[in-house]
């Protein structure tokens, strides 16, 4: 096949596997900018939100439609756990120790999952259908093609829902300025809580996409730590420059497994954070927040 | 009449130096009381006192937090594992070579970082962790892949140290140089200038404090520590491969300096004690469960661990964030040793806040 359509093919595929990591970096830069706590148990979250829809749907029998209810609903639960009885008592600790938080919690689901649900793949229900997308004339396998236009879908909602409703503005509100936002009588708690209930919804819809296109296993939390590559480059506090990086860092983890080998799509990321660091720490879009020393 | 305090004052203090040679001496005189499986552990626990108090540096003392240890004792354990095959180098020079090789890639790793505040260190120390990783599994020609690596036992003086015994006398050689030499650091100017940079990094510029050259001194220092753990568990295994310096072994340092106690070097000895034993008895109990109820345990013992040790350090930050050393001394302030002069119990120093 002629190089150059090889590459835009492969160049489509990222893109679209690229939506998704827009949609669980979105729940982590919520979480960011309402409480400045940084959830390294994002990952682990998207994953045990997948074994949730997994058991609803499969072992429950309840179907997918139902057992995506039942999933996100179970995922807010546990969730406000863990809002509540881990990260509530940490408020105002410093922030390294409340990484520290997120990163054991983070391992405490691996663990669970592992010990609960084993480590091998699990076959979830196809809610994706799979016959090819041809776009174009560019051939884009059908479950990425169609989980990019989900999470386009709800990453559409969600800026809106941020931009226009009340709950979204108090967010944004309380991110620009916890105590002014504090006097002007918004309930600061509640709107971490909030922040953390759509990271939840972001991540159950984010991991149950994953476990569609891939498999479910316990490592796809790990998976997700990519999305960590995608804030740098994105910019911490910015929405949309956490999406294009997003979509920038699938289309260059393809590429570079089309070019390098399969192997290295699994460090790219990594690599790529690490040269964000060395020339634009505050990222492609992020305000000045970076403080040099 | 006498305040309340005196007849504590009055009873017998012994110095710690005094205390640390009787326990060196007791040290070395357990290869000869206690079964040689014990010895095997005690050797374990050795290696991870010395990589503890590396992670105790950077994340308790300067408040840099590292993701990616385990990947800096896998630099140090492959670097041995090199030296002596391709090198022939003598274990005396490389095992500190170890320590340097994990220095240099700490550095590289963390130097973009190490000038700003905030999350990008952990994720360079992150991004260290699997990218250092990937390259000991796909660096075929050099680190064997995942078949990894043989080592020759370290030897002294055509004297080979080839079992655990032998092997033990080296770790605790390194283990009491390491102590003293974290100890002396810290009492330093520098062990000042870190928990400067730790505490209130602004006010520490202001009254002169290099900042990024003290993160940079106290990265470089946990890395060597780092480095010289990995090299004599390269010894220790005569085994080096990928599989042993995951996520789950950095984990497992993180939890252990956070058990112990944060910028403490007792919490750092205590952490490793109690994070080494901790594998041993949750398999042991998880295998006494699985016989009583006759179900098969051994799939659930990695995942097990993983949820203890996350369940360590979310709970010991919440509820004990100066860990095992500050209930130790709390303990302690009923005995006559371990009684700190300069702080009196109660008294808040600044060390091992956060």
């Amino acid at each position: 096949m002629n190089p150059m359509v090889m590459f835009a093919e492969y160049s489509a595929v990222g893109i679209a596997a690229g939506g998704i990591y827009a949609l669980i970096a979105l729940g982590t830069v919520v979480i960011f900018k309402s409480s400045q706590t940084f959830n390294f148990a994002m990952g682990e979250m998207m994953m045990l939100s997948a074994y949730f829809f997994y058991t609803a749907a499969v072992t429950f029998a309840l179907g997918p439609i139902l057992g995506m209810a039942a999933a996100l609903l179970a995922s807010v639960a546990m969730v406000l756990v863990i809002e509540r009885l881990a990260l509530r008592p940490m408020m105002g600790r410093p922030f390294i120790a409340t990484v520290m938080v997120t990163f054991g919690i983070g391992s405490i689901i691996r663990g669970l999952v592992g010990m609960v649900w084993g480590p091998s793949d699990l076959q979830i229900p196809a809610i994706l259908a799979r016959s090819p997308v041809i776009v174009g004339g560019l051939f884009i396998p059908g479950k990425t093609a169609r989980a990019f236009a989900i999470a386009v879908a709800i990453v559409g909602a969600l800026i809106a829902f941020l931009r226009y409703s009340r709950a979204g503005i108090a967010l944004r509100a309380a991110a620009a300025d916890q105590i002014t936002a504090y006097s002007m009588g918004i309930d600061v708690r509640r709107v971490v809580a909030f922040s953390w209930i759509i990271a939840a919804i972001t991540g159950c819809i984010s991991g149950v996409l994953m476990a569609n296109v891939n498999s479910l296993t316990p490592s796809l939390g790990l998976v997700a730590l990519n999305v960590l590559a995608v804030i740098i480059l994105g910019g911490m506090n910015s929405i949309g420059g956490v999406l294009v990086a997003g979509l920038l860092i699938g289309w260059l983890e393809a590429v570079t497994g089309w070019m390098l080998g399969t192997e290295f799509r699994e460090i790219t990321p990594y690599v790529l954070a690490l040269l964000i660091l060395l020339i634009r720490p505050a990222g492609l879009f992020g305000s000045t927040e970076v403080e040099r020393i | 009449m006498a305040p309340v305090s005196t007849d504590r004052a009055a009873a017998p203090r012994i110095p710690g130096w005094v205390a640390g040679a009787v326990l060196i001496v007791a040290l070395a005189a357990l290869p000869a009381v206690v079964p040689r499986y014990w010895i095997y552990f005690a050797g374990l626990l050795g290696i991870n006192i010395i990589a503890i108090h590396g992670l105790n540096i950077m994340t308790g003392y300067t408040g840099l937090l590292s993701l990616g240890h385990a990947a800096f004792v896998g630099v140090g354990a492959y670097t041995v594992a090199l030296a002596q095959s391709r090198l022939g180098l003598p274990f005396y020079l490389a095992i500190p070579l170890a320590g340097v090789a994990a220095a240099v890639m700490g550095v590289g790793f963390g130097l973009p970082s190490l000038r700003i505040r905030g999350l990008y260190l952990v994720i360079a120390t992150l991004a260290a962790q699997f990218i250092l990783n990937f390259v000991f599994v796909h660096w075929q020609s050099v680190t064997n892949g995942d078949a990894g690596l043989t080592v020759q036992p370290a030897i002294l003086f055509g004297y080979p140290l080839n079992n655990e015994t032998r092997a033990y006398y080296l770790i605790l050689f390194c283990d009491v140089i390491a102590t003293v030499f974290a100890i002396n650091v810290i009492r330093s100017r520098v062990g000042r200038a870190f928990i400067a940079v730790r505490e209130r990094d602004r006010t520490a510029e202001v009254l002169g404090v290099r900042i990024v050259w003290y993160k940079f001194v106290a990265f470089a220092l946990g890395s060597f520590y780092a480095g010289v753990a990995g090299g004599l568990l390269a010894y220790f295994n005569q085994f080096v491969n990928p599989e042993q310096f995951g996520l789950l072994l950095s984990v497992f340092f993180l939890s252990a300096v956070i058990v112990g106690g944060m910028g403490s070097i007792l919490g750092a000895i205590l952490g490793a004690v109690f994070m080494t034993l901790l594998p041993e008895l949750l398999r042991g109990g998880a295998l006494g469960i699985g016989n009583t109820f006759g179900f098969d345990v051994s799939l659930i013992l990695v995942p097990l661990r993983e949820t203890v040790f996350g369940l360590l350090i979310v709970g010991f930050l919440i509820l004990e964030p100066r860990g095992l050393a500050r209930l130790w001394k709390r303990a302690a302030e009923h005995l006559p040793f371990g009684r700190d002069r300069h702080h009196p119990p109660g008294s808040a120093s600044g060390a091992g806040r956060q």
